[in-house]
């Protein structure tokens, strides 16, 4: 990480730490830490990383933003972060400037679809948005007759339904009746809903990475101070077995994640097949990782880590919700196979050591 | 954090490139003229002195070592690109591996300066195998537990016992082996073995061919009966082996070689299943490749921790244990996808070969050179459970 990388992570590293303390949150049953928290991340220019001054962001690096990322996850941040993050990512390549506010972008999913009609107004549902219920605004991707737009939308236009997703955070179902953008501009040659998807799929696959260094670090906690059969369980070959296997889930989401990262950052294209190979596998391994290791996370810790007082579920259940925003490993795992398959047995070789 | 791991996106410097392709044409070549076959990989079979010989003459047998002993001077990133390369072609490399990974770079280390000079440069120009003799009929992932005697005597060492499970023994020209050559003390069990160079096809010592479940005799048992080694055979420490083995090993555990196995089946079932695959088998495929790539990000890091002088002993655990597990169940996933290859794929034969040959080497890959359960022992003491 380079040391730019380290100032932003460290600046949105303390304001978790003072503001989002997994504890302080899991008992404020009213969430009068959200506005705070918010406030925070807006002041210090985080929500709008990605985009440049120009367009009213912060102008932080595409790798700065990552590394935010990777630490949201780490704290299971449940304010919409890494949404306006990634809404004010898709507005920028659009060149359509950010407004202030908590955004998050349509579709989440790559099977659902708005489209762009000849009177330029959007019409489409998107399902499992997530924080759409929060949000002010959105940053949407459409199809028309031209080729592919991105737009500026009031969510207040929008019809809302809410809903909740694995983690407790909002992921609603967003319907666009001819709505007419706030501001809409054709996104450039090879931007596509793929695109965006890998972009989401790589922003969770960071998250998850997070969510289970996190899940690591409680759960040998844990295991050093919970006494049974009059030794710490820690103790016990078993256990250690079962967290040195967390450990290789953690290590396995974290390699993917950022080398995934990574390969945005140094690409000159994001419609390659290497770009596609590593943002896919990352959301597939990160979502596996988040199956396994929050399977071990909540094992080690017993019946205790089953009770809503306890912060382990903030961590796993959003470790295994991301799994479904912006296309399931089951998802990518289809695409990335028939990508595989039209290459050709004798390329798979000299693409996964293209990486 | 209680656990800080670091797998940070290595990539392989540009240099790389140009090596790769060259060890794609050689293999290429190679492949060509019949020296093996990429699809039957039975490397461990196959003992190649003259491809062997042929790798030493490019210069990619100790090529991180220092010019004055036969190497390249070159980086470790280097390295891998090599290994990878024959690894995924089935090239038969078990005549230099072991030396060129492991035996080389204890040597240099360890041995005196006229040793070296004897032995590195031959291992460069691929003429010499290697074996290591770690293991004993009642020791084996309890390493201190040996009990071949090393006693000393006028000069050297007389050594008797036994070792086993000693791959490639029976066609080496000298094994790394650990003797005992004092008791363990109270308050250290592990005290009292010293490692050594030993040089085999002599009296004194008797190399027996174990079958394997794959059919091939791939390891050995190998008895000393008052086999003499001299002084200057003495590698490091005597008494004090144990401070010897830990760092070499995250070079040991994190290679290629520790997730691409088996990956032949994974090449051969995308051919059999075609350019068209149904929903079950892409989607299948998809997550083997998302894993194997995967695998391959953590062995580059770690590679690139090494290469820049750092210590990633758990981080190489790590991969050890995940890459061989993975290559292990391999086979079985493919197979599970195979089931529905089309009969009429023209690759349906190579592929099911490929497969039983593939399952029965499975077993093995999680015990040689450290199993599963040592490795998440060394994790677990990494993570602050030990």
């Amino acid at each position: 990480m380079a040391e730019s990388e380290n100032i932003v992570a460290e600046t949105a590293e303390k304001i978790f730490a003072d503001l989002a303390d997994a504890q302080t949150i899991n008992h404020d049953k009213q969430g009068a830490w959200k506005a705070p928290l918010w406030q925070a991340l807006t002041e210090a220019g985080l929500p709008l990383s990605w985009v440049p001054d120009d367009l009213g962001g912060s102008g932080a690096s595409l790798a700065e933003g990552f590394a935010v990322l990777n630490v949201a996850g780490r704290h299971a941040i449940a304010v919409p972060l890494a949404e306006t993050m990634l809404a004010g990512w898709l507005l920028t390549q659009g060149k359509i400037a950010s407004p202030e506010g908590e955004m998050t972008v349509v579709p989440a999913s790559p099977k659902d679809r708005v489209t762009l009609a000849a009177d330029g107004s959007l019409s489409g549902r998107a399902r499992g948005v997530p924080f759409a219920k929060d949000a002010k605004h959105f940053a949407v991707l459409a199809d028309g007759k031209d080729g592919v737009s991105i737009a500026l939308v009031d969510a207040a236009k929008c019809r809302i339904e809410s809903g909740t997703g694995l983690g407790g955070d909002h992921s609603d179902t967003v319907t666009l009746d001819k709505v007419q953008p706030v501001s809409i501009k054709p996104a450039s040659k090879g931007f596509n809903q793929t695109t965006l998807m890998l972009m989401g799929g790589v922003v969770r696959s960071l998250q998850i990475a997070g969510a289970l260094e996190s899940m690591l670090d409680i759960s040998v906690r844990y295991s050093n101070e919970r006494v049974a059969f009059e030794k710490k369980i820690s103790k016990f070959q078993a256990v250690q077995h079962n967290l040195a296997r967390l450990a290789g889930e953690s290590a396995a989401a974290l390699a993917a994640a950022t080398s995934a990262a990574d390969s945005i950052v140094s690409a000159k294209s994001l419609d390659t097949d290497a770009v596609f190979l590593e943002a896919a596998s990352a959301k597939i391994r990160c979502s596996e990782a988040a199956e396994k290791g929050s399977a071990i996370a909540h094992q080690v810790h017993g019946a205790i880590g089953f009770t809503i007082e306890h912060i382990l579920h903030r961590y796993s259940l959003r470790a295994l919700a991301w799994r479904d925003d912006f296309g399931s490993e089951s998802h990518w795992a289809v695409e990335l196979g028939k990508l595989v398959a039209i290459r050709g047995a004798d390329e798979l070789w000299p693409l996964v050591a293209s990486r | 954090m209680t656990a800080a791991l670091r797998f940070d996106p290595i990539r392989l410097p540009e240099k790389c490139e140009q090596l790769r392709k060259e060890v794609r044409a050689f293999l290429a070549e190679e492949i060509a003229a019949g020296t093996f076959d990429p699809y039957a990989p039975n490397r461990e079979d196959n003992d190649a002195p003259e491809f062997s010989r042929r790798v030493g003459a490019k210069g990619w047998l100790g090529m991180t070592w220092p010019k004055k002993y036969g190497g390249q001077e070159r980086s470790f990133l280097e390295r891998y690109v090599v290994t990878e390369e024959m690894r995924v072609a089935n090239a038969p490399t078990r005549r230099f591996f072991v030396a060129d990974r492991q035996s080389g770079p204890v040597l240099l280390k360890y041995a005196p300066e006229h040793i070296k000079m004897d032995i590195l440069p031959r291992i460069c120009r691929g003429e010499v195998c290697f074996a290591i003799g770690m293991s004993e009929p009642n020791s084996g992932s309890d390493l201190f537990a040996a009990k071949t005697r090393a006693t000393k005597t006028d000069g050297g060492y007389l050594i008797n016992g036994t070792k086993i499970w000693t791959s490639s023994a029976h066609i080496a020209d000298y094994m790394i082996a650990i003797f005992r050559t004092s008791p363990p003390t109270k308050e250290n069990r592990r005290h009292g073995l010293t490692q050594f160079l030993v040089k085999m096809k002599q009296p004194g010592i008797q190399v027996n061919p174990i079958g394997q479940i794959t059919g091939q005799f791939e390891f050995n048992e190998v008895v000393f009966t008052d086999y003499f080694v001299p002084d200057d055979h003495v590698l490091g420490e005597v008494d004090g082996a144990w401070k010897q083995a830990t760092s070499e090993l995250a070079y040991e555990r994190s290679g290629p070689e520790r997730f691409l196995e088996t990956y032949y089946v994974l090449t051969e079932l995308v051919r059999a299943v075609g350019k068209n695959p149904d929903t079950r088998s892409a989607e299948g495929i998809g997550r083997l490749v998302a894993q194997v790539h995967t695998m391959r990000r953590m062995s580059v890091s770690v590679a690139g921790m090494l290469q820049a002088g750092k210590e990633p002993v758990v981080e190489a655990s790590i991969v050890k244990d995940i890459g061989t597990v993975w290559e292990q169940q391999l086979p079985h996933r493919v197979r599970d996808l195979a089931a529905f290859v089309e009969e009429t794929a023209t690759n349906r034969e190579t592929l099911e070969k490929q497969l039983d040959f593939a399952i029965k080497t499975a077993p093995k890959l999680t015990i040689q050179g450290g199993t599963t359960e040592v490795l998440r022992g060394i994790i677990a003491r990494g993570l602050g459970l030990r």
